[in-house]
């Protein structure tokens, strides 16, 4: 079974190469504690479809606004790719 | 005239395949040090290149690198070293009184062939187009990321001018200083052509890539053997600046910029044109209020192919018949063709001539071509001609595009 969280957190690292993403907190936003802006969650979407072929729609960004509604959302897409 | 109508160089940042600062970059040009090696080019395999090596994250995020471009990294790089040689206290400029002006001789292959390459290893899934690839191949890029760099507000232009586009920059901020658009100029010239296999695999199919076991040998303008371009990315800003302004806090000046022209052939896409050149630089003389005596050394483009080193050659020995003094050499045989960086980079490295008294020699030259022969032709040693004034440099570029700018060395 695929390790959601690492792999957005890898995906994040290349994303954001400066910033510390070893202790980021579960709950808390993305955005709050890394300088990440729309256009770095676009580059998430577009990793996540170019390294895994996992598609997030339009309306579903949203529901990648912290590490832990990351593994939510996508682990069920995991699963089936 | 006016100290307020006198534009001078005050700052220099520079990368080219041979050194990351003028110092450096001098010295191997005197030293016949080349930046040409081989290097693997995609789907075309190992290819004679120049490459710069200078540190992208010196002035730069790794963020917002990789967001931006290599040309903009190119730029950002040289504008900032330029900015620090001037010795400008940066936090006290008026921003909105600087302006960027980037020439270049072609924006966004590199951008548009790695998405292109990107979507064919991924199922040809249009999907997988970058949001950032407009940002990143908008014609005004490179000097756009300049401006978000250094938190500058004036206006700034990246201009299209091909092969002429360092002289074509540094004119554009002579000009905005002359019309009082800006208090400061970033000025010159860049390229990441080498980073595109699109111009190698052109350049190919014209029949004037440069070839040679040996990559340091490759570019040899003038030379009987030559047999094209070694193409190479570079750049070379400048702070430009009036001369009042320059006084009033007490810059090091390098030179002033004197005259210029740019004229266009008006004949072919890629062959060039001797009769023009020859009134692009005559114009610039003109504009500079001298006679051809007065040119101390004369920058060919000479790029190493057939006919445009035979063409250029005609040119010069048209343009300064009438002078004995004036020294030509020329500066691809070392680093290869830098493109959009070549006319503000070959400039960089000839204006320490003016406290040295050489002239660097043309590199790879050692059976010259009887079809381009110069009087006065400097190549393959240094040659020391003590007092130096004026240099002309000329950059020429595909479409017909001339460019011709003369500095002065600058005395009190």
């Amino acid at each position: 079974m695929a390790d959601v969280r690492q792999i957005v957190i890898d995906i994040i690292a290349d994303i954001a190469p400066d910033e510390d993403v070893s202790n980021l907190d579960d709950v808390k936003s993305l955005r709050e504690q890394l300088d990440l802006d729309s256009m770095d969650f676009l580059d998430i979407v577009m990793e996540l479809r170019k390294r895994h072929k996992v598609e997030v729609p339009q309306e579903d960004y949203p529901k990648l606004a912290t590490l832990a509604s990351c593994v939510s959302y996508l682990s069920p897409k995991f699963a089936t790719v | 005239m006016n100290d307020t109508q006198r534009i001078v160089m005050t700052g220099i940042g520079l990368t080219a395949p041979n050194g990351n600062n003028l110092t450096d970059f001098r010295k191997a040009l005197l030293d016949c040090k080349s930046g040409v090696k081989h290097h693997e080019i995609r789907y075309m395999g190992k290819q004679v290149a120049g490459m710069c090596d200078f540190d992208e994250y010196k002035y730069q995020s790794k963020k917002l690198r990789r967001r931006g471009t290599r040309a903009g990294s190119v730029s950002i790089y040289c504008a900032n070293e330029a900015i620090q040689d001037a010795k400008l206290n940066w936090e006290t400029v008026d921003k909105s009184m600087v302006g960027v002006y980037v020439g270049i001789t072609e924006h966004g292959n590199v951008e548009t062939e790695e998405e292109i390459f990107q979507m064919h290893q991924n199922g040809l899934d249009w999907k997988l187009w970058s949001p950032h690839h407009n940002p990143r191949t908008v014609a005004n890029s490179p000097a756009g990321e300049v401006t978000l760099n250094l938190n500058i507000t004036g206006p700034h232009y990246t201009l299209g001018s091909a092969c002429a586009g360092g002289n074509v920059g540094i004119i554009q901020g002579v000009q905005q200083l002359l019309l009082g658009e800006v208090d400061l100029a970033l000025a010159g010239g860049i390229s990441e052509s080498s980073q595109t296999f699109g111009i190698f695999a052109a350049f190919a199919a014209q029949g004037a890539l440069a070839q040679n076991e040996d990559p340091s040998k490759a570019s040899r303008p003038l030379d009987k053997n030559r047999n094209g371009i070694a193409i190479s990315e570079g750049g070379c800003m400048y702070v430009l600046e009036r001369l009042s302004d320059a006084k009033k806090r007490g810059a090091k000046i390098y030179a002033e910029i004197v005259g210029y022209a740019i004229n266009s052939d008006a004949t072919d896409f890629v062959n060039p044109n001797s009769e023009r050149q020859v009134q692009c630089m005559h114009k610039a003389i003109k504009r500079a209020g001298l006679s051809v005596s007065d040119i101390d050394i004369v920058n060919m483009h000479a790029t190493g192919t057939g006919t445009g080193d035979v063409n250029e050659s005609e040119a010069v020995r048209s343009a300064f018949e009438s002078s004995n003094k004036t020294f030509v050499n020329f500066t691809k045989g070392h680093i290869g063709h830098c493109m959009g960086a070549a006319g503000s980079l070959e400039l960089a490295g000839n204006i320490p001539s003016f406290n040295d008294g050489l002239v660097h020699p043309g590199m790879n030259c050692t059976d010259l071509d009887p079809q381009c022969a110069i009087k006065n032709l400097v190549i393959n040693e240094a040659k020391n001609v003590g007092n130096i004034n004026y240099i002309l440099n000329n950059s020429f570029g595909m479409l017909g595009i001339n460019s011709a700018l003369i500095v002065k060395k600058y005395t009190v």
